[in-house]
């Protein structure tokens, strides 16, 4: 069954915590991942691929570069899930 | 009708000495950060490099081969003519033909030996362990010489922010002989020819011929990050399974040297043992491609982290794509 997006942030959030030590609560809609949370491109890569397997998307590099908020990547994997 | 005579060979091989070469200079972040505007802050942290080692202009990539290969014989403690296979393992000899192999044959005094190079980039050396086991297996062979050898700095382009500033030059080497008790696992090798384009050089020798810049090196990072940080556990994670192991039988872990990210992210997927050894040489000797697993177990084993009869997990992954794994009992 498709999660909503609440709950697709809140595994993100959890994802983005793991992997860069951000806490999980600073991962919200308008944060940019880049300039406010301060990850990298590679995190980036490693974040997607998780999120990837999490639940169960499939996010085309090309598309990775338009992820560049929270809402933005919640919005995505909300979106793709159907 | 007579009958051919085949060989049978021996039941078992494995690795009886390993030799090492690095390029003499040491190249800090500071000395290559300038023309990508880039900083050694955010080299080490997105690489792990701290120095790279790089060759002089005159050192050649026989001449690295030749001191790794030396170190191995000698470690093996046979003599260099009871070699009758020679196969090297580069990516940069800048001949297309004849092979450096015969060349390096020659000055090794290994005789007659049958002598080839191969072409499988940072799997290369993982390619060549598992040709190597096959034909002492076979008959074929009875001592294999493997080397892995570059001088990744010849096709750098300084300015390049891809992977330029990630390279160094080394050689390593391994004598490998008949055993009595298996010490090479089988290998998981194969190839994703759809990411060919992902890493490469800029051009051909045709293109050379017809005006273009003399061929440099390139990646395009991210998807290349993602298959080596999450594909290649995988496969990792089946030379294990293959050999008949479990994660927790591993003593050593020997990835290819290519970031220290993807190590660690390796390390948590794979789930290898937390005191498990690992081949971190990256952080002084950069990026050497074919040589970067052999001069990784070098190190490890000089400086005691892992020792002789350990059970160490070797991946190799790189240009092609291309990528081996297998279990070996280390010399």
């Amino acid at each position: 069954m498709a999660l909503s997006e609440n709950e697709v942030l809140a595994g993100l959030a959890e994802i983005v915590a793991e992997e860069t030590g951000v806490d999980a609560a600073d991962v919200v809609g308008e944060k940019s991942f880049t300039d406010d949370l301060d990850i990298d491109s590679l995190s980036m890569m490693t974040i997607v691929t998780l999120a990837e397997e999490k639940f169960d998307v499939r996010i085309p590099d090309e598309d990775v570069k338009n992820l560049v908020t929270v809402g933005d990547a919640v919005k995505y994997i909300t979106g793709a899930q159907a | 009708m007579t009958q051919m005579t085949i060989n049978r060979g021996a039941d078992y091989s494995r690795i009886l000495g390993l030799g090492a070469a690095r390029g003499e200079n040491l190249v800090t972040n500071d000395d290559v950060a300038g023309p990508i505007d880039s900083s050694d802050e955010w080299i080490r942290q997105r690489t792990g490099i701290s120095t790279r080692v790089r060759a002089n202009a005159t050192t050649s990539v026989i001449d690295l081969a030749e001191r790794a290969a030396r170190d191995a014989i000698a470690a093996a403690g046979i003599d260099a003519s009871a070699i009758d296979t020679v196969i090297l393992s580069t990516i940069t000899y800048p001949v297309v033909t004849p092979a450096g192999a015969p060349v390096l044959a020659e000055r090794l005094g290994c005789g007659t030996a049958a002598s080839y190079d191969i072409s499988a980039a940072c799997a290369g050396y993982c390619y060549a362990i598992a040709q190597a086991d096959a034909l002492i297996r076979a008959g074929q062979s009875t001592y294999v010489l493997v080397v892995g050898a570059e001088k990744m700095s010849d096709f750098i382009d300084p300015t390049d922010r891809s992977i330029s500033f990630l390279l160094g030059d080394g050689a390593g080497a391994v004598v490998m002989g008949p055993s009595t008790t298996p010490a090479v696992g089988p290998t998981v090798w194969g190839s994703k020819g759809e990411g060919a384009p992902l890493i490469g050089v800029t051009s051909t020798w045709l293109d050379v011929r017809d005006g273009a810049d003399f061929p440099t090196l390139r990646q395009e990072g991210q998807p290349v990050f993602k298959w080596a940080s999450f594909d290649m556990p995988k496969v990792a994670a089946k030379a294990i399974e293959v050999a008949g192991l479990s994660p927790a039988d591993i003593q050593v872990f020997i990835p290819h040297q290519a970031n220290m990210r993807i190590i660690d992210q390796m390390i948590k997927t794979v789930g290898l043992r937390e005191d498990v050894a690992v081949g971190r040489d990256i952080a002084d000797s950069g990026n050497t491609s074919a040589a970067s697993i052999p001069l990784a177990t070098e190190r490890l084993l000089r400086e005691g982290a892992a020792k002789s009869g350990d059970l160490a997990l070797q991946i190799g992954f790189g240009a092609g794509l291309v990528y081996a794994a297998q279990v070996v009992v280390l010399p």
